[in-house]
């Protein structure tokens, strides 16, 4: 008895995590698929069908047959849509790049750092995030705008005659990517160079490696695993942002997360706005998975 | 065990104490524009008639929309500006009012009234709180030195080589369609409320013709960028204007922000109060729209915000700084030139909507 209850228990500890998707991925997204299939309408809530869950299957078979694809259609045809979710990534894709080549060398050198300074540069790392993410979005307004700091600074140095015009263009939206997501690169990429003996430099030195040699033929592909989960935790929420465009970004700035507000807000067109997060999602599923097949290959590695 | 009931009874005492407290308060849950009161207004209310209040606030009518028709939202008084209103009457948001309880309706001002009709016909489901217009805001100096002049005429936002002088020091504009899309239509001598697709592709095209000198397309920010002198001239809503100049005069940095009601006109908008279907504390609601219909206390609302309301009977206790202002109280010539629009259905809804994105972005 006692070891049935027992299995039991241990299989019921598989099942939560699937519970947990189940509960928090799956039903909203097959909520938001179905509006996404629905039709916008001046009602409250403003679309049809509304699908109340006390109609029972009856019911339910009705508003079924009045879905239709129509949303997906629209959004291929407006040429709108297609350009957002290019320049999205474009500007994530471009964003993420610099994050890691600004978090690297910063990772690098934490790790490379002594021992008992690493507790602290890790904290200095991890500091921002006391503050609210809103609330350093805007400090940067007061940086990057005309009679901000920076160009005062500039024009203090001398290096610029006339201030410069960042605010409200694509620089401004990289410098707040840059600044926000720097964490998110760094913090995986320290936690794999850290682990990474340092005997093998050695080795590789005594083999006849310049330091230079050594660095990309061992330090490097060694971290690639960091690399990789760094590029993927910026680059996914990136592709979605909306509050670091709107603050900092101008009114030409494309993204999929402004479109997607507009379509929701302006337009009050629910079912469209769905469509288009349905798409963004599929978008982003195909590099997850990618992400998820050489973390798989690494762990066999490993073994 | 003994430890374990005590522990458990007293708590459950103290609960059910509070519940029947609370079942005694009276309560009226108001949901308004962010800076749009004069808040002892709210402590009066309570002192008064002992219904509590719980004020929360937004800052832009498509979040409150959408709290709205999404349903549930636990408000009971929401502030809607016209054209907002008139499609959530449509969707069955609001309940109709109960006039009996509104005795102090007979103070409304028959011409705003008369305008409102168009939103909420015979004013069933709304009072008005306060309007103003969709005008120009600017800096006095930097105005001047660059077209050497105040600003009377929409040509300085809608002629493309104007405007383009003031490209350098900042230029704003709402980004609402619904503002903007009726001033271009009035400005090319059309109907600023007309439904027609192609002319309201004519005044989409007129404002690509300015929109290279458009800093930003953003409904607020341009408050603190007009007081700070970051921006000179900004297409906005009066009160914010007003708001703009009163925090330039306060930190006496050098900047003046003027207003203007354009010659050719401006669209004037309401902000009306409204109960929704689904609100819990219905009684209360109405007392609460009362109470802000008393002459005195509206009045003392409208010296706070600058806002015009439309309550005849309180004009007589307004500050003289408000009442004689003509950017806040025009002049029945004025008045008679400032216009107002409804609500475009679905199809040109989307049509404008796809216009301003392409005036935004470009694509």
């Amino acid at each position: 008895m006692k070891r049935v209850l027992q299995s039991i228990a241990a299989r019921s500890t598989i099942w939560v995590p699937y519970f947990w998707l189940l509960l928090l991925f799956l039903a909203p997204f097959l909520m938001v698929v179905k509006l996404s299939v629905s039709e916008p309408a001046i009602a409250q809530p403003p679309y049809l069908p509304a699908m109340d869950f006390w109609d029972g299957p009856p019911g339910w078979w009705e508003d079924i047959r009045q879905f239709s694809i129509s949303n997906y259609i629209f959004i291929m045809e407006d040429s709108l849509y297609w350009k957002s979710y290019l320049s999205s990534l474009r500007i994530a894709i471009i964003a993420t790049s610099l994050t890691l080549l600004i978090g690297y060398p910063l990772a690098y050198g934490m790790a490379r750092a002594p021992r008992a300074w690493r507790p602290t540069l890790l904290m200095l790392v991890i500091l921002p995030f006391w503050t609210s993410f809103l609330i350093r979005v805007y400090a940067w307004i007061g940086i990057l705008k005309k009679e901000g700091l920076l160009n005062q600074f500039l024009l203090w140095l001398g290096v610029i005659g006339e201030p410069l015009t960042i605010l409200n263009t694509n620089i401004a939206v990289y410098i707040g990517i840059v600044y926000s997501y720097l964490p998110f690169m760094v913090l995986p990429l320290y936690a794999n160079l850290e682990k990474q003996d340092v005997s093998l430099l050695e080795a590789a030195n005594d083999l006849g490696c310049t330091n230079r040699q050594a660095f990309w033929k061992v330090t490097w592909p060694l971290s690639l695993p960091g690399v990789i989960a760094g590029c993927f935790l910026v680059f996914i929420p990136t592709v979605g942002e909306f509050v670091i465009p709107s603050l900092l970004g101008g009114s030409d700035t494309l993204m999929i997360g402004r479109t997607l507000y507009d379509e929701f807000f302006q337009n009050r067109d629910w079912p469209v706005s769905s469509a288009v997060a349905v798409i963004l999602l599929l978008i982003l599923i195909v590099p997850i998975m990618l992400f998820q097949r050489s973390e798989g290959r690494a762990k066999e590695r490993e073994q | 065990m003994k430890f374990l009931a005590k522990s458990m009874v007293l708590p459950a005492i103290a609960v059910a104490l509070t519940c029947v407290a609370q079942a005694q308060e009276r309560v009226v849950n108001v949901y308004n524009w962010s800076d749009y009161i004069d808040e002892s207004i709210l402590g009066e209310f309570t002192k008064e008639t002992g219904i509590k209040i719980v004020y929360d606030v937004f800052d832009s009518n498509e979040i409150l929309e959408t709290k709205l028709l999404a349903g549930g939202t636990g408000y009971d008084v929401v502030v809607p500006s016209g054209t907002f209103l008139a499609r959530q009457i449509q969707a069955g948001v609001f309940q109709p009012l109960d006039m009996s309880k509104l005795p102090n309706a007979k103070h409304l001002w028959a011409e705003i009234q008369r305008r409102t009709d168009a939103y909420d016909p015979g004013q069933k489901h709304s009072i008005n709180y306060m309007w103003g217009t969709t005008g120009i805001g600017y800096n006095v100096k930097a105005v001047k030195e660059r077209l050497g002049g105040e600003i009377t005429s929409w040509d300085v936002f809608f002629d493309p080589e104007k405007l383009a002088k003031l490209q350098d020091c900042g230029i704003h504009v709402l980004d609402a369609p619904a503002e903007i899309i009726p001033a271009a239509l009035n400005y090319l001598g059309k109907n600023p409320d007309s439904k027609d697709a192609d002319e309201l592709k004519q005044a989409a095209a007129l404002l690509q013709t300015v929109r290279s000198s458009v800093q930003k397309f953003h409904s607020s920010e341009y408050i603190n960028g007009l007081a700070n002198g970051d921006i000179c001239l900004a297409v906005g809503w009066s009160g914010d204007i007003f708001q703009a100049r009163d925090r330039a005069a306060e930190a006496d940095a050098g900047v003046e922000v003027g207003y203007s009601i354009p010659e050719q006109g401006a669209l004037m908008w309401f902000d009306q109060m409204a109960i929704p279907s689904d609100a819990n504390n219905v009684d209360e609601a109405h007392e609460f729209l009362n109470y802000i219909m008393r002459p005195d206390v509206i009045a003392k609302a409208s010296n706070y915000v600058y806002y015009a309301n439309g309550n005849q009977a309180s004009t007589a206790l307004l500050d003289k700084d408000v009442v004689e202002d003509p950017a806040i109280y025009p002049d029945a010539e004025t008045l008679a030139k400032l216009y107002v629009t409804t609500p475009w259905g679905a199809r040109n809804q989307r049509l404008v909507n796809r216009e301003w994105t392409r005036i935004k972005t470009g694509q």
